[in-house]
């Protein structure tokens, strides 16, 4: 791809999974990191099975089981860092950085009986404590320009538009300084209550 | 069918070529390969009409590829209105890490401008 923008500006520090908090909807929620648990993974299959094509971005995730499974095979390898939200066993979110050159894509999806709750807030912030806590640098995303409530979200968080002349806005995010070791940063978490889930 | 088959080195255009020969030896369309500057493709244009002569030898079929300078968007709609084309046809995207689906620049204008049909072959 071609070269991507990045504000020179560095995030804030991000609270690194596991954390846990109760949604608006008055639900126990966790986000804790996916580490290869196949149980962890067939709850993403089903989550992302009963998923409404109507939130589907940019032809993910795909329709069908098997569609699926291959899906998930590529963003869920050792490479590529995963968070999910669990509502008891039950995954309610998930979001993942795949590996690009020296950067990161996200993407991120709250089941349909989760959103606007706030847990697209909590996710993509564990996400990004989980990519701050093993040093990566850079994140980009495209988000269709009409999805506002993902974009007013992404802005929150601190990204900026990298590129504005496409169909597809493109966003990036500065979590380190260049070539910056995984240092102690005094995590603040700041639970904002949000309206935007993707 | 007259169709205008845009390609400019990427993997979705090529894609996009084996697809419309294939079909074009089939319905016996009346196919141009138009073979466009992409800034973003890492094949050169003589490689690319190399590529489209070959694909339209092995079908076996009577189709010409023309090399088109300037901005590809723009002189595809440019083409498709002048000759008489009824369907252009291009690459469907650029699939991303993640396995997001982006349109290109080329793709995008010609959406927006042709007055005939546009194919994106996925």
């Amino acid at each position: 791809m071609s070269d991507r923008g990045y504000p020179d500006a560095v995030a804030d520090e991000f609270p690194p999974p596991p954390t846990a908090f109760t949604d608006r909807e008055d639900r126990r929620i966790e986000v804790r990191p996916y580490e290869g648990d196949p149980a962890a993974r067939e709850s993403l299959v089903e989550m992302y099975d009963a998923f409404d094509p109507a939130d589907r971005a940019q032809g993910i995730p795909p329709g069908g089981e098997e569609r699926i499974r291959e899906w998930l095979d590529a963003i869920l390898a050792d490479d590529c860092y995963n968070v999910i939200a669990w509502c008891d066993d039950a995954a309610a979110g998930h979001a993942t950085l795949v590996p690009d050159g020296d950067a990161y894509e996200l993407a991120i999806f709250v089941h349909q009986e989760y959103q606007r709750a706030g847990i697209g807030t909590h996710l993509i912030r564990g996400l990004l404590g989980h990519g701050q806590a093993n040093g990566v640098e850079k994140v980009w995303l495209t988000v269709e320009r009409w999805n506002r409530a993902a974009v007013s979200l992404y802005k929150k968080i601190g990204f900026e538009t990298s590129d504005a002349e496409s169909f597809e806005l493109e966003m990036g995010l500065r979590l380190r300084a260049d070539g910056e070791t995984a240092a102690e940063g005094d995590a603040s978490a700041t639970p904002d209550e949000s309206d935007a889930d993707e | 069918m007259k169709v205008l088959c845009g390609i400019g080195g990427s993997d979705d255009s090529f894609r996009a070529l084996d697809r419309t020969v294939e079909r074009a030896a089939v319905a016996s369309d009346d196919l141009t390969i138009a073979v466009v500057d992409n800034e973003d493709s890492s094949v050169s244009p003589d490689e690319v009409v190399e590529r489209a002569e070959a694909a339209v030898e092995e079908a076996a079929i009577d189709a010409e590829v023309r090399r088109v300078e300037g901005d590809p968007g723009s002189r595809l709609v440019d083409i498709a209105e002048t000759e008489g084309f009824e369907e252009i046809v291009l690459g469907g995207g650029h699939t991303s890490p993640m396995g997001k689906i982006t349109i290109g620049s080329i793709a995008e204008f010609v959406l927006l401008n042709a007055k005939t049909s546009v194919t994106l072959v996925r």
